[in-house]
């Protein structure tokens, strides 16, 4: 029995034909000229009339995908009149947005680090990029690997852009923090004699890529939220921050929030914020599915531009090449880099394979774009989308069978529930819309240009340049939670607040009006995607 | 849309009309409700969206993720956005991986009336019951093996009769398991004290300092370790510190 519809079959049969013959075949890596003629000419960055330059602020003249700008442009969700900046209530040291792997990290540091701490998340903690995290967390401990040769793969991947000192502090710290994660209890998966496994990503010249099964990010979250509990660390669920506070000499001083279930409006006064927002994957660039979580929707990009803090990069957009294109109920869902890693190929209408699958994620997206757009060799389902195929029977084919119910137990789960077997058929894939390669500026402890504001994980910008590696997410997200959560510790016992105010969004808004720029209509950070009523039947999300 | 069929579902016993072949997530949305709660990833990993329902002429009630479940015709749904679970308190570096300590951590794990309740809803399939019978018996291993892929969703626990929060029992074995059974191998110390003594301080502050063309260089010059590499060893193990 097939999970595919009967217009697919012929392909299918292709891909079985040339499957023993392609698994010997070696297809080059491409040189770095011939990656960046291939990135000019299909990755989505590149594409005309999908970015924009920002009209006001700080950050005035930086070109940002149209649907990012908008949100930049609109109006803020706190009318003044509704909070009350002199009366605040809520007080603490170090006040992190959002309950994802780096805000969980971030906390745990800086209450070890003897800081009245406090974590506010928009949904529930641990609601976040970090649990979707499949594929796993790169560190140098193999044997002849060094944090010197991921530094250097890390270069090569962001298009040798990213910030030298943030990528020194990203390759310094990771096998420290693999260490850190073991010692909190996450079972990380081992070789049989009870060493570390490590798989590739792409653009990776050494095994590097750890892991628990393909749930490593949930793995790896429910012992940093069982830890966070333990540490007694409140936590605020169903809070989003609708716009930072500043004091009179424009410190961060802590953020204006409303409780979505109840609609009210409150501050909390701090003496440290750290954003730890996440991503942007909701807000679907360029029409793009996303394998993003439902509240990845830019809302720190927002507030803290407004607040005056720096982004970098913002218009690199990573593109996943293995988002699943069928069935139509798991659109955009990921589908881990790992199956390469693991010998899984990519091949088109015709059985054949189109690059290395071992490339970073920009190049391998670019070159599926160009296989389907260009060439016409991509596979249609009924409903009009179209894919290539990741050959994942080939990695029972390789590397044993069952395999795949041992390293990949989700994914085998997901699909199988729709009635494919990926043991023994391929997945139909196409890019989707993953991660923001920039975000807002830090230094190597997270700090922002915004005195006693900090940033960290996707939410921040500069360590991935243009293009993240596999695997160096998971990795960012507790090397600049860790850092931030001491950095923002020990500057709290130095600091007075002065006077709370919301001027800057004032200020903010009054740009906007007079250059014209005011989306009226748009309230922005936008919060919660809207999928109501025929918006449930786009094509661009699961 | 003129196409599509479409089939009537009840949500929380309102009828609406949806067309067919939504998950019930995207058939509440479509009818709509905009998710605060009772929507996480919408990709079956985060937890967020059990669901119960019952189908036309079938007395059982069911439990799903309503992000990977198909709504059906006649469907009854209610969501179950939070579930209240016993959570004990407990230093994971004080405790070590002796049998007994699950039962003395959570010993409400012995009224488990061996129902199979849990097992039953569990829409990640996980034979729970057999976990919590592990749990019993003091294999620690078992218990984290079976509970692998557990989501947290609450699912067995609002459902059991024993009232047992079997999520947070799986949770205590798994990190019991990762901290104090699984061993942590040397090389990973090794690599983390050559770091914390310098070996590769020279060498990243010449990377970062060199010039695109020269770091260009450097990253061609890269030795690709193969994908069958059991037996392999760079040509150069001192690259890039020797350059």
């Amino acid at each position: 029995m097939s999970g595919y519809p009967e217009s697919v079959q012929e392909s299918i049969r292709k891909l079985e034909v040339t499957r023993l013959h392609r698994a010997k075949e070696e297809i080059p890596l491409l040189s770095l000229k011939e990656r960046q003629e291939l990135l000019q000419r299909y990755h989505p960055d590149y594409r005309d009339g999908g970015r924009r330059e920002i009209h006001v602020g700080i950050n005035q003249g930086q070109r940002v995908p149209h649907e990012l700008a908008d949100l930049f442009e609109g109006e803020s969700r706190v009318r003044l009149d509704e909070v009350d900046l002199a009366g605040v209530k809520r007080e603490t040291d170090v006040l992190i947005i959002g309950g994802g792997g780096g805000g969980a990290s971030a906390a745990l540091f800086a209450k070890a680090n003897g800081a009245k701490t406090l974590i506010t998340t928009k949904l529930r903690f641990g609601d976040s990029n970090t649990i979707m995290a499949e594929g796993g967390i790169q560190a140098a401990v193999g044997k002849f690997d060094s944090p010197a040769l991921h530094y250097v793969d890390t270069m090569g991947g962001g298009g040798f852009q990213n910030l030298p000192h943030l990528v020194n502090a990203l390759v310094s710290d990771a096998p420290m923090i693999l260490e850190w994660l073991a010692r909190l209890g996450v079972m990380f998966d081992r070789k049989d004699d009870g060493d570390l496994l490590a798989s590739f990503a792409g653009g990776q010249c050494r095994r590097r890529v750890h892991s628990a099964a393909d749930y490593t990010g949930m793995e790896i979250m429910r012992v940093l939220k069982d830890e966070v509990y333990h540490q007694g660390i409140e936590v605020l669920e169903f809070c989003a921050a609708a716009e930072l506070v500043l004091d009179d000499r424009r410190r961060c001083a802590g953020a204006v929030f409303i409780n979505l279930d109840t609609g009210e409006r409150f501050v909390i006064r701090s003496k440290t914020v750290i954003l730890a927002t996440g991503g942007i994957g909701r807000l679907h660039i360029q029409g793009f599915p996303t394998t993003n979580h439902y509240g990845a929707t830019a809302d720190g990009l927002v507030i803290a531009n407004r607040a005056g803090a720096k982004i970098i990069f913002m218009d690199a957009i990573q593109f996943h090449p293995t988002g699943t294109a069928y069935p139509e109920q798991l659109l955009g869902l990921l589908v881990s880099e790992a199956f390469r890693g693991w010998s899984a190929q990519l091949v088109n209408r015709e059985g054949k394979r189109f690059i290395n699958e071992l490339e970073t994620r920009d190049i391998t997206s670019s070159a599926a774009i160009r296989e389907v757009v260009e060439r016409g060799n991509g596979v249609a389902t009924p409903s009009g989308m179209q894919g290539v195929w990741l050959d994942t029977p080939l990695v029972e084919m390789n590397k044993g069978k069952g395999t795949i119910h041992q390293i990949f137990p989700h994914l085998f789960h997901r699909f199988h529930t729709f009635g494919i077997d990926i043991t023994r058929e391929p997945v139909l894939v196409y890019p989707t819309q993953h991660y923001q390669n920039g975000g807002i500026l830090i230094d190597e402890y997270g700090e922002t240009n915004v005195e006693n504001l900090f940033g960290i994980g996707e939410v921040s910008g500069g360590v991935h340049g243009r293009n993240r590696l596999g695997g160096n997410s998971l990795l960012d997200i507790f090397v600049f939670g860790r850092r931030a959560g001491i950095k923002a510790a020990e500057r709290s016992k130095e600091i007075e607040i002065g006077k709370l105010s919301l001027d800057h969004v004032l200020e903010y808004e009054k740009e906007l009006k007079r250059a014209g720029a005011l989306k009226r209509g748009i309230q922005a950070p936008l919060l919660l995607p809207d999928y109501r009523f025929e918006k449930a039947l786009a094509k661009t999300h699961q | 849309m003129d196409e599509k069929r479409w089939i009537p579902i009840y949500v929380f016993g309102r009828r609406y009309e949806v067309p067919e072949g939504l998950t019930i997530q995207k058939a509440m949305e479509f009818s709509g409700y905009q998710f605060i709660r009772s929507c996480g990833c919408r990709g079956g990993i985060c937890g967020a969206c059990v669901a119960e329902y019952r189908t036309p002429g079938d007395y059982r009630l069911k439990v799903a993720l309503a992000c990977q479940t198909l709504a059906e015709t006649e469907m009854q749904i209610a969501l179950t956005p939070f579930v209240p679970m016993n959570r004990a308190n407990y230093c994971l570096e004080t405790l070590k991986g002796e049998p007994e300590i699950l039962g003395k951590i959570y010993p409400e794990i012995y009224r488990c009336l061996q129902c199979n309740t849990c097992t039953r809803v569990c829409p990640m399939e996980i034979k729970v019951m057999d976990y919590v019978a592990a749990a019993m018996k003091g294999e620690i291993e078992e218990v984290a093996r079976f509970s692998f892929e557990c989501v947290m969703c609450g699912a067995c626990a609002a459902k059991c009769p024993a009232e047992i929060s079997q999520p947070n029992v799986g949770l205590l074995a798994r990190r019991i398991y990762g901290r104090h059974i699984l061993p942590l191998p040397e090389s990973l110390y090794e690599k983390i004290s050559d770091i914390e003594k310098g070996r590769y301080k020279k060498v990243l502050k010449r990377l970062q300092q060199m010039s695109l063309e020269k770091l260009m260089e450097v990253y061609t010059q890269r030795e690709q370790e193969p994908q069958e590499s059991q037996d392999w060893a760079p040509k150069n193990p001192n690259f890039p510190e020797d350059i």
